[in-house]
């Protein structure tokens, strides 16, 4: 599929422009047929084909002509017009008449190239130049037709291009493979003449003439021809591309391999006597059915190969088709690549958000699993982010629109797992060294295994030494070496992305792996970071509300957080908060407010000191909430003990369950804070954290990683992406706390798009199981190769008399490579102690 | 030893000396990249292999590469730039650039992912 992109721009009234992208093109002189043939079309005035991006940029009179004309010319050269294609469901289409009525009215649009209405499935299906023509355009075509359309339907989009070019490959190996199969048959049975009876019993049981044979031979070596330049086509052009690049990788293995099993074969043919007694076999069964096997292995793996990288495409596929945004006060359905930032977008129940922006009115419910791993809908107001490609559960919004295409929190998350699975780990580095000395010196190694088998070999010497030098050839697989760490990093990005853990680049997943220590950010990591309500304990005859009425109606005007996390507690009580007449603030202290009649004094004791208001009686209660790590303000009205209450910054649901797995993993957890040690030890009991950094200043946070490193240990290190951030560029592993749609976070290796916890213990365990499973492949690999080379060289001749066949070296070759990518697509299955399926009872 | 064996063995060490020699030792010229408005802009065709291979560009100044892959084999269907941090998909028969400003002299190499096909931006004062 082509991508293009169209200019309808004019610069005069008619004059109009487009680039028609095309298909079929294979070779220069049908870009200028096609362009001769444009010029000469009455109307065009410029006509230029670009064979490299295979699009034709057309300047015409509109008046003289119009892009249905220009298609129809390309046509008639043979080739034809690609572009966007998209299906709609027409409603309320009863008669087969009114089909050629919207079709008629489809392709008056401009920028339409064809459409066509099925009246059976009630679906019109557009191609169309994109750019000039969109779904409106579409949509208000099929509605001048008394008709109606709601949403092009989903369909393979130019997302899915990779998938498309991998299934024609397949299918183009596919074909090349049952070729080569089917020649394969018949020049075993040539091959192996004594195996007769199998298949024939009567046709050979007499003695065949050496002549028979001898044309059984040649007839073999010409069908065998196709095979190599059809089937193994790729094999000799990869390999002379390489080769002029002073390079040599598979291909060139594969095609001297196989050519040398023919050239030979020929030789001894045409001309025996050259060769010494017996030893003028022909193998020409060894080409094709190598050509056959490998080719089939490389379909095997181009298959694989898109199974690993399926968590891409399921980010991709997402993206919201469409958007309904208001426009002049009207609500239009708009292509979601037409929304514009600042567009206000409405979004009904059940639908998914297109773009990233801010609710300005209503509120619901958003499902955004599918972004930042969270299992539980998160309940969002005006005011609040959203995110493009989460999923809207019962209420309705409207938002404005903040970041549209490549801005988009999934569009860079798409980017971000792109350019890792693209980067390399430092294990690879290792290997890509290997690699590029293989194949040379396996081609050494056939040229000495040849040598030694003529100079030193059993007779027939020279049989033998060219057996053993082509099964040298096929059976050493460079591709299992290299594919191994790439593959399995594939894989284990994408298992991270599934779960809302954005992993930077291969060095990143290969440090995670290898942590022994993990430091966790006490604010806003372990904790949500915002003081909650925690207590309410009552004295002098109040009842809690009361007391909680009182003491967040004092507050109300106040802007400390503590006293913003008391009214809050009272809000999400549903109590009513009362007027304050007169309100003080007393810095240092609290605040001294007067309502409904009443003074009430509401801060630490150092005020209630001030006071003279005796607390005496809660004085153990003050003693058990401080050691909880909470922070209690006492509350006195009218010069009289009213009660406590307390906040707290309260513990995130899931933080001791991360915090366990990660123990579990045999990591040391330790936690870092800036709070006072009571506090922090309260809240690190909790959690199960034994080692603890507190009073720490911001500043020297990156010094404690820094010593923590000393330690010898590889050190992760968590925390959010602005104040943490040179602790998180000191840590060996920075694990960033994602905020809404800020996906590229500087200073992160590692960033999470759910606060939770759970994502560093996934983050941990993925990169795990993904060098394990890159290791499972290297080592496999070298092991293959290791022992595979000497074995096709002979070693296990002399002492067991085994020699290996080329065909078991072809097949050997061929599996070596598709277990690589099968071991990666394990990976996939990898279930994570962090993340088990929600129960019945969590999962709402 | 007979004249048949001694030019074998001959031929066959000349053809490790050969091999040794072409993929090993074999120094490439590179190609020396001409500036169009400030940006130092090379075609590079992907098809077996980088061609050219070897881009020689100026450090401090903006650098495009343009690859054009015209094979659908997959090994080469993603370009890694590691030393620099950036990878790209090629999908056949599209341009696909890569922009960056070299800073340090010395080389950056480019690799496809298995490292099979290589190609290498000489950075020179």
């Amino acid at each position: 599929m082509i991508n293009s992109t169209t200019s309808p721009n004019s610069t005069n009234a008619t004059e109009a422009s487009a680039n028609l992208p095309l298909l079929g093109m294979d070779c220069a002189s049908c870009a200028q047929t096609i362009e001769l043939a444009l010029k000469n079309t009455p109307g065009v005035l410029k006509a230029h084909v670009n064979i490299a991006t295979e699009e034709a940029r057309v300047s015409y009179d509109a008046n003289r002509t119009d892009l249905t004309q220009l298609v129809a010319t390309v046509k008639s050269t043979g080739y034809r017009v690609g572009g966007a294609e998209l299906k709609a469901h027409i409603q309320g289409m009863h008669c087969a008449s009114c089909v050629s009525r919207i079709e008629e009215a489809l392709r008056a649009v401009p920028g339409v190239l064809e459409a066509t209405v099925s009246p059976a499935t009630e679906i019109a299906q557009i191609k169309y130049v994109p750019g000039m023509a969109d779904f409106r355009t579409i949509k208000q075509a099929v509605e001048s037709t008394g008709y109606q359309t709601a949403h092009p339907l989903e369909q393979e989009q130019s997302s899915d291009q990779e998938t498309e070019a991998h299934q024609r490959e397949y299918k183009n190996l596919m074909a090349k493979f049952w070729f080569a199969a089917i020649i394969s048959v018949p020049t075993l049975l040539v091959a192996y003449p004594s195996l007769s009876w199998l298949y024939a019993p009567y046709l050979f049981s007499a003695e065949i003439s050496e002549n028979v044979i001898r044309w059984l031979f040649i007839l073999s070596g010409i069908v065998t021809l196709p095979v190599m330049f059809y089937s193994g086509r790729q094999f000799f052009v990869g390999a002379w591309s390489a080769f002029k690049h002073h390079s040599a990788d598979m291909n060139t293995l594969i095609a001297i391999g196989t050519s040398a099993a023919w050239l030979y074969s020929t030789v001894a043919l045409i001309v025996p006597r050259i060769f010494p007694e017996g030893t003028a076999e022909p193998f020409y069964d060894v080409t094709a059915v190598v050509t056959a096997l490998v080719v089939l292995g490389q379909a095997l793996e181009v298959r694989a190969k898109g199974q690993t990288s399926q968590a891409i495409k399921k980010l991709i596929g997402l993206q919201a088709k469409t958007a309904r945004i208001l426009r002049d006060g009207q609500e239009i359905e708009i292509a979601v690549e037409e929304v514009e930032v600042n567009d206000v977008v409405v979004v009904r129940p059940g639908e998914k958000i297109p773009v990233d922006g801010v609710i300005i009115e209503g509120r619901s419910a958003l499902d955004e699993s599918m972004v930042t791993g969270e299992s539980l809908p998160v309940d969002k107001q005006a005011g609040d982010e959203v995110i493009g490609a989460t999923m809207n559960t019962t209420g309705s919004f409207k938002f404005k629109a903040t970041k549209v295409g490549k801005d988009t929190a999934l569009a860079q998350i798409v980017k971000m797992v792109q350019d890792a699975m693209g980067s390399k780990a430092p294990i690879a580095r290792l290997v890509d060294v290997v690699s590029s000395y293989f194949v040379p010196a396996v081609m050494i190694i056939s040229v000495l295994t040849f040598l030694v088998w003529f100079n030193f070999g059993p007779s027939p010497a020279l049989a033998f030494a060219v057996v053993t030098a082509v099964t040298v050839l096929i059976i050493a697989c460079p591709c299992a070496v290299g594919m191994a760490v790439p593959m399995s990093l594939v894989a284990g990005v994408g298992k991270g992305a599934e779960h809302g853990v954005l992993i930077r680049n291969g060095e990143a997943l290969q440090l995670a792996s290898q942590l022994k220590t993990v430091v966790l950010d006490k604010t806003g990591t372990i904790t949500k970071g915002k003081p909650e309500l925690t207590d309410t304990i009552t004295a002098g005859g109040f009842d809690k509300s009361t007391l909680l009425r009182f003491a967040a109606s004092a507050d109300k005007p106040s802007e400390h957080p503590l006293a913003q996390a008391i009214v809050q507690g009272a809000v999400e009580q549903g109590l009513e908060l009362y007027e304050t007449t007169d309100f003080n603030a007393i810095p240092g202290h609290g605040v001294d407010a007067k309502f409904n009649g009443q003074r009430v004094f509401i801060g630490n004791l150092k005020l209630m000191k001030r006071e003279n208001i005796s607390f005496d009686t809660l004085e153990a209660d003050v003693t058990r909430l401080q050691s909880e790590g909470k922070t209690a303000m006492y509350v006195a009205v009218d010069g009289k003990a009213a009660g406590i209450v307390a906040v707290a910054d309260t513990i995130k649901e899931d933080s001791i369950e991360a915090i366990n797995v990660m123990r579990e993993m045999g990591l040391e957890v330790v936690m870092l804070t800036g709070d006072n040690e009571r506090t922090a030890q309260a809240i690190a009991k909790q959690v199960g954290i034994s080692r603890v950094l507190a009073e720490v200043l911001p500043e020297d946070k990156a010094m404690q990683v820094h010593l923590l490193k000393a330690e010898g240990k590889k050190v992760g290190m968590v925390g959010d992406g602005i104040n943490d951030a040179p602790a998180l560029v000191e840590a060996d592993v920075g694990f960033a706390i994602g905020t809404g749609t800020d996906v590229a976070i500087e200073a992160a290796d590692i960033t999470l798009m759910s606060g939770s916890l759970r994502g560093v213990a996934y983050a941990i365990e993925t990169s795990k199981a993904t060098m394990r499973n890159a290791k499972q492949s290297l080592f496999g690999a070298f092991v293959y190769n290791t022992v595979g080379i000497p074995v096709a060289a002979g070693v296990l001749f002399p002492i067991f008399g085994l020699l290996l066949s080329p065909i078991l070296a072809g097949a050997a070759m061929a599996a070596s490579s598709v277990t690589v990518v099968s071991n990666a697509n394990r990976l996939r299955f990898f279930k994570a102690k962090s993340f088990t399926e929600p129960s019945p009872a969590t999962a709402q | 030893m007979t004249i048949t064996q001694l030019i074998v063995n001959l031929a066959g060490l000349a053809a490790i000396a050969w091999i040794v020699w072409y993929f090993w030792l074999y120094r490439k010229e590179g190609v020396q990249v001409t500036e169009v408005a400030g940006v130092q802009e090379v075609n590079i065709k992907v098809k077996g292999g980088y061609d050219p291979d070897t881009i020689v560009v100026k450090k401090g100044k903006p650098v495009r590469l343009n690859f054009n892959r015209q094979e659908s084999a997959m090994c080469s269907e993603m370009v890694v730039f590691d030393k620099i941090n950036k990878s790209a998909t090629l999908p056949e028969g599209e341009v696909v650039s890569i922009e960056f400003t070299p800073e340090e002299k010395g080389e950056i190499p480019f690799q496809c992912q298995m490292a099979m096909l290589r190609g290498k931006v000489v950075v020179t004062d």
